[in-house]
């Protein structure tokens, strides 16, 4: 199965978490999904996510594309984002599921 | 500001308006309030008036701290070791230094755990870096609540011959004043005093020296005379505070326990920070699919005054390097810091109003972005 690509770049936070639980709810359990994102706050927003939400993050890994850019390396090219590798988990019940507070205030007892 | 600190601000500037060297009356008086002032607050640190310097700021008295030690340990090398939640004036100074350098190494920033409390035994590592001439770790965090392990800290760094920096910016006047330091360094305003006022506190034991020349204010740490009327406020502000200072400790605590409680019910939060082992009056929590700015706009329409770590809210866009270093989420974050009760007589029903308010406030941003159902 192709994963699903969700490109976020250029969005502020929280946009690319929403595209991300967007694409999360429509998606079978298992499915993966490659989320692309520029915003700084992606960095710790999505793996914190999936920790919330219980899906697995399989992969952060910087992206600096300057290969399609014509010109001389430099102000010409786009600018550097991360790429985010996550597996869907099957989603348990809504109530006290898995983003509850009150289980992550226990968790961090 | 407390209200008698403020009365005390307005008849010291009648007062003590002079230039406490001179040798005139007015500047004799001057020189005798300043003096009463450095004797109340040396008391309350813990510390000898001759320990005691007034510098411009909290996070002034900070640097001058950092800058002094590392001074004085110039002949043994000129490695920094930081916690990775200290505060900006410390974090930038040590990637400054380093950068200037051009070598990594002469900055270590110590990971903490997703409490946000440092780790000891990776402290003790940076500590054995050669070279190393100080650590910085701060009492508690301002942001997130979470005391650090300032015994553990200060015997480590003991054992290693290497000084300890503490900064009491966020605990002073609220939660137990520190014990276990090297260098120390409060802010007035923390304690219900006026802005323009810091602190530092260098014992006679600590090998300290201020670089560049030699200076004949406050001590030798400092060439900014402080101002005679902020001294003598803030000196009131800490005495009021410390006469209730247990039952404003106590009460705050029972409040921000409710809060955490009320917040954690929420869908989709991360209430951030340790639940006991904290300072009594910060709670930080951090919502999903919720735009920090928004949501701080919208509280302050309903009439609630509240701090956020998030990116959107800070002038670089950067989120708070708190939470980065705890790995909580960044977005949608609100910080809760509550007055003291003199300030506030009503906090009480305040917080009751902010416990029933902030489902709504939350709903009504979630849904303008469309979040509601995620």
């Amino acid at each position: 199965m192709n994963p699903i690509e969700i490109d976020a770049r250029g969005l502020r936070c929280p946009l690319p978490v929403i595209r991300l639980a967007e694409a999360a709810r429509a998606a079978p359990a298992g499915a993966w999904i490659v989320v692309l994102a520029s915003d700084p706050a992606a960095r710790y927003d999505i793996p914190a996510w999936c920790r919330m939400r219980d899906h697995a993050l399989h992969e952060i890994t910087e992206v600096s594309d300057s290969s399609g850019s014509a010109g001389p390396p430099g102000e010409s090219d786009p600018p550097p984002y991360l790429r985010f590798v996550v597996q869907i988990r099957p989603q348990r019940s809504k109530a006290g599921g898995a983003g509850s507070g009150s289980e992550r205030s226990s968790r961090a007892r | 500001m407390l209200p008698a600190a403020r009365t005390t601000l307005l008849a010291a500037l009648d007062a003590g308006w002079a230039d406490p060297r001179r040798l005139y009356a007015e500047g004799r008086a001057a020189r005798a309030l300043l003096d009463q002032a450095r004797e109340v607050l040396a008391h309350g640190l813990g510390a000898r008036p001759g320990e005691v310097s007034f510098l411009p700021s909290g996070p002034a008295a900070l640097r001058a701290g950092l800058e002094g030690l590392r001074y004085a340990g110039r002949r043994r090398g000129a490695r920094l070791v930081a916690t990775a939640v200290e505060h900006s004036a410390i974090l930038t100074t040590g990637r400054y230094h380093a950068a200037a350098a051009q070598d990594p190494s002469l900055f270590a920033e110590v990971p903490v755990d997703p409490l946000g409390r440092v780790d000891l035994s990776a402290l003790q590592q940076a500590v054995l870096g050669p070279g190393t001439v100080l650590a910085a770790v701060q009492s508690a965090n301002g942001e997130i609540g979470t005391r650090q392990p300032l015994q553990g800290a200060h015997a480590l760094c003991r054992s290693h011959d290497v000084p300890l920096l503490v900064d009491a910016m966020a605990s002073l006047g609220r939660d137990a004043t520190p014990e276990h330091f090297d260098v120390m360094a409060g802010d007035a305003r923390s304690w219900g005093g006026p802005s323009g006022l810091g602190v530092l506190v260098v014992p006679e034991r600590t090998r300290w020296r201020r670089p560049g020349p030699v200076s004949e204010v406050e001590h030798g740490r400092t060439d900014v005379e402080p101002m005679v009327a902020l001294a003598l406020s803030a000196a009131e502000a800490w005495q009021q505070t410390q006469a209730n200072h247990v039952d404003q400790s106590a009460s705050s605590f029972a409040l921000v326990r409710r809060l955490r409680a009320a917040v954690g019910d929420l869908r989709d939060v991360d209430v951030v920070g340790d639940p006991d082992d904290r300072l009594p009056h910060v709670l930080t929590f951090s919502l999903l699919y919720v735009d920090g700015e928004a949501l701080v706009i919208e509280l302050d329409r309903r009439g609630f005054a509240v701090g956020s770590g998030s990116a959107c809210t800070s002038s670089t866009l950067e989120p708070s390097h708190v939470l980065a270093a705890m790995g909580v989420l960044t977005h949608g974050n609100v910080r809760v810091t509550l007055p003291l009760n003199t300030i506030a007589p009503t906090i009480d029903e305040d917080v009751s109003r902010f416990i029933a308010e902030l489902p709504d406030a939350v709903a009504a941003v979630r849904a303008h972005l469309g979040a509601s159902d995620l």
